[in-house]
C-alpha cells in the first residue's frame, strides 16, 4: 500500500525493534549526547578506541523508528573501521538521504546502509536518519556538546 | 409561521457539509488522497471569505494609516479600527482601547512580560505558571526572572493533565506578581478553570494573563467574566492570517505599563529633549501594523461568529467524544490528556510505534496531524514521554475525518506489528 515499504523496509523494521549494540559500553572512551528538538529523539553514543580504529560502540535512548534503525545500523557498519572511513562513510550516507531520487545509491560503499535511501522522499525524516551520525562525529571529535540537527 | 410564534427562534442549524464548503483548502489531495487536516491546533484553514478581504484590501483600499489626509488611507484607517471594535466584540472587552493588534499569541505575552513586568516585578516577586503552558509562555517569563530576579513557580499537573488545585493555591500568594496560564492546553485538551484562578490571584492584587492562542477559536470568550488582565489570542488559529494577533489588557493595567517598542504610530510628540506616548492603544503599538491582517482576522471572527461560536464548540465536543472512544478502540493506543473538561485536542501515544512514524504513516493517506512535543516540552517530561501524535479539531472536522485518522493509524500498527 502506498510507498510506505520504501522507507520502512524491513530491515529498518528489525533494526528498530531490535536495535543492535543498544546499551552501555563498560570502558568508553568517548561519549556524546544527540537531540533532535523537531520530534525529541535523543540518544546517547559511547565508542571505545584503539587508536584510530573503533574498537567498540554503543547506543543508549529513544526516538523514532528512522532514527533507532539508523543508530543501530551505523554501530554495526562503523564497528572496526578508522576515524578516516567512518567519515567518509558519514559523507556518503548523507549523501545519500539528500539526493534527488534517481540517483543511485552507492552500495558498495554503503552496504546495508543503503536501505535509508527511502527517507530521500521524506524530507522531514532525513533529521531522524542523520542523528546517530552527527551525534557519532562529536563523539569523535571530543566535543562536550549536545549535537542536534537543527 | 409556526416558528415565528416560538419566543426564542431555535438558531440556524449548524451544517458541516455548508460550511466546509467555505474553506477552498480542503478540496485538494495529498499524496492522491482527499486531504483531512488534523492538525487545527497548529494553525486552521482559512474560509473564503477571509481570502476575499485580504485581496479585496490590497485591491481597493490599500494605504498606510493613521497618517494621511487622502481618501484611502482614511478608508483604510477606518477599516482598521473596525476591525479593533470586531475584536472588541469577540471577546467582549469593555472598550476598544483594550485591544492591541499584534503579530501573534506570543507577541502579546512578550509585549506584557516586558511592560508589566518594568513596570511592576522586582527581585523576590513572584511569577505563577503553570505546567502545561506553551514554550511561548514560559521562556518570556523565564527572561523576565532573569532581569529582575524574580522568581519562576510552576503549578505542577496530574496524570490526566489537570491542574493540582491545591498547588495552585498554594503558590499564588503576596508575593505573587502575575499568573500566567493557558486556557485550553495545546498538547492535552485541558481546559483550564481560568475564572478561579483570578479570583484567587485577584485576592493577592496579582495580576492575570490568559494565553487564549486556543481557547479564542473553541470557546466562547468573554473576558470581563473572566475578569483577567491579559487576554492573549493569534490570528492564525481564530480562521485568520498569519502575522496578526491581539492582546486584549484591562484599560488602567494597560495605562500604567509604559510602551513596549518606540518608533511611528505609538508616540504623540517627539522631540529630542522629551517624547510623549500616545494613547491607548496606540502606545503599544510602533511602526506600520499588519493593516490587512487586522482586517482579515475581522472578516475571519465575522465568520465564525456568524456560524456561531456555542454551534462550533457544540459540534466539536460531538467529534472530541466520537474520537475519544473510536481511539481508545486502537489496542495498544492510549490517550495523553484525558481532563474532565477537555476540547478539541486529540494527543495519543502507542505501544512500539513512535508519533513520529505514526505521522509519517497516516500523513501518506492525507491526513495531517502534528507529532512532537508541541511546544511543550515540559507536559512531554511530566508524563515520561518524548512525543505524541496529535489530532485537533476545528468547526469543518467531520466524523469521517476521524474514521480516516483510524483506519490510518491502524494501518501504521500494521506496519509495525
Ligand atoms: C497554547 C498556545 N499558546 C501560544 C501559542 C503561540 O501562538 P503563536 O505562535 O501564534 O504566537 C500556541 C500556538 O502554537 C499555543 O497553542
Amino acid at each position: 500500500m502506498f510507498d510506505l515499504r520504501d522507507l520502512y523496509q524491513e530491515v529498518i523494521l528489525d533494526h528498530n525493534k531490535r536495535p543492535r549494540n543498544f546499551g552501555q559500553l563498560a570502558r568508553p572512551d568517548r561519549r556524546a549526547e544527540g537531540y533532535n528538538p523537531l520530534c525529541g529523539d535523543q540518544l546517547t553514543l559511547q565508542i571505545e578506541l584503539d587508536g584510530e580504529v573503533i574498537r567498540d560502540v554503543a547506543f543508549d535512548g529513544s526516538g523514532c523508528a528512522i532514527s533507532k534503525a539508523s543508530a543501530s545500523l551505523m554501530t554495526e557498519s562503523v564497528k572496526g573501521k578508522t576515524l578516516d572511513e567512518v567519515r567518509t562513510l558519514f559523507e556518503k550516507f548523507q549523501e545519500m538521504v539528500t539526493a534527488d531520487a534517481e540517483v543511485e545509491p552507492d552500495t558498495d560503499a554503503l552496504g546495508k546502509l543503503s536501505v535509508f535511501a527511502g527517507v530521500r522522499a521524506y524530507p522531514a525524516r532525513v533529521k531522524c536518519a542523520v542523528l546517530a551520525w552527527h551525534t557519532l562525529r562529536s563523539a569523535v571529535e571530543g566535543a562536550d556538546d549536545v549535537a542536534t540537527t537543527e | 409561521m409556526s416558528q415565528a410564534a416560538t419566543p426564542t427562534a431555535a438558531p440556524p442549524r449548524f451544517d458541516v457539509t455548508r460550511v466546509r464548503k467555505e474553506f477552498p483548502i480542503l478540496g485538494r489531495k495529498v499524496h492522491g488522497q482527499p486531504l483531512v487536516y488534523l492538525d487545527n491546533a497548529a494553525t486552521t484553514q482559512k474560509p473564503r471569505v477571509v481570502l476575499d478581504a485580504l485581496v479585496r484590501y490590497y485591491t481597493e483600499h490599500n494605504a498606510n494609516i493613521h497618517r494621511g489626509v487622502h481618501y484611502l488611507s482614511e478608508t483604510a484607517t477606518q477599516a482598521h479600527e473596525a476591525a479593533r471594535r470586531t475584536v472588541q466584540r469577540f471577546v467582549n472587552a469593555r472598550d476598544a482601547r483594550e485591544i492591541v493588534f499584534t503579530r501573534n499569541a506570543t507577541e502579546g505575552i512578550n509585549l506584557v512580560a516586558h511592560s508589566f513586568g518594568q513596570a511592576h516585578v522586582r527581585e523576590g516577586d513572584e511569577i505563577v505558571i503553570t505546567g502545561m503552558e506553551h514554550h511561548s509562555n514560559i521562556v518570556p517569563w523565564q527572561l523576565l526572572c532573569e532581569r529582575t530576579g524574580a522568581r519562576l513557580r510552576v503549578a505542577p499537573i496530574t496524570d490526566e493533565g489537570e491542574l493540582v488545585w491545591e498547588e495552585v493555591e498554594r503558590l499564588i500568594g503576596p508575593r505573587t506578581k502575575i499568573v500566567a496560564v493557558v486556557h485550553l492546553s495545546n498538547s492535552l485538551g485541558t481546559v483550564n478553570p481560568v475564572e478561579r484562578i483570578v479570583e484567587l490571584a485577584h485576592q493577592h492584587d496579582a495580576a492575570v494573563l490568559v494565553d487564549g492562542a486556543q481557547s479564542a477559536y473553541h470557546l466562547p470568550v468573554d473576558v470581563q467574566a473572566m475578569d483577567c488582565d491579559f487576554y492573549v489570542a493569534t490570528g492564525h488559529k481564530l480562521y485568520g492570517p498569519t502575522g496578526i494577533g491581539l492582546l486584549y489588557g484591562k484599560a488602567e493595567r494597560l495605562e500604567q505599563m509604559p510602551p513596549y517598542q518606540g518608533g511611528g504610530d505609538m508616540i504623540s510628540s517627539v522631540t529630542f529633549e522629551k517624547t510623549t506616548y500616545n494613547e491607548l492603544p496606540y502606545k503599544f503599538e510602533a511602526g506600520t501594523p499588519h493593516i490587512a491582517g487586522a482586517i482579515g482576522l475581522a472578516a475571519a471572527i465575522d465568520y465564525l461568529t456568524g456560524v456561531g461560536l456555542d454551534q462550533v464548540a457544540a459540534h466539536e465536543r460531538d467529534l472530541l467524544a466520537y474520537g475519544t472512544s473510536a481511539l481508545r478502540q486502537i489496542p495498544g493506543l492510549r490517550l495523553v490528556g484525558t481532563a474532565t473538561n477537555k476540547a478539541s485536542i486529540l494527543s495519543f501515544v502507542m505501544d512500539g510505534v513512535h508519533p513520529h512514524d505514526v505521522g509519517t504513516i497516516v500523513d501518506r493517506m492525507g491526513v495531517a496531524i502534528r507529532t512532537g512535543h508541541h511546544c511543550t516540552q515540559p507536559v512531554m517530561d511530566r508524563m515520561g514521554i518524548s512525543a505524541t501524535a496529535r489530532a485537533s479539531l476545528a468547526m469543518y472536522s467531520t466524523r469521517d475525518d476521524i474514521d480516516t485518522l483510524v483506519a490510518a493509524v491502524g494501518r501504521a500498527r500494521e506496519v509495525f506489528a
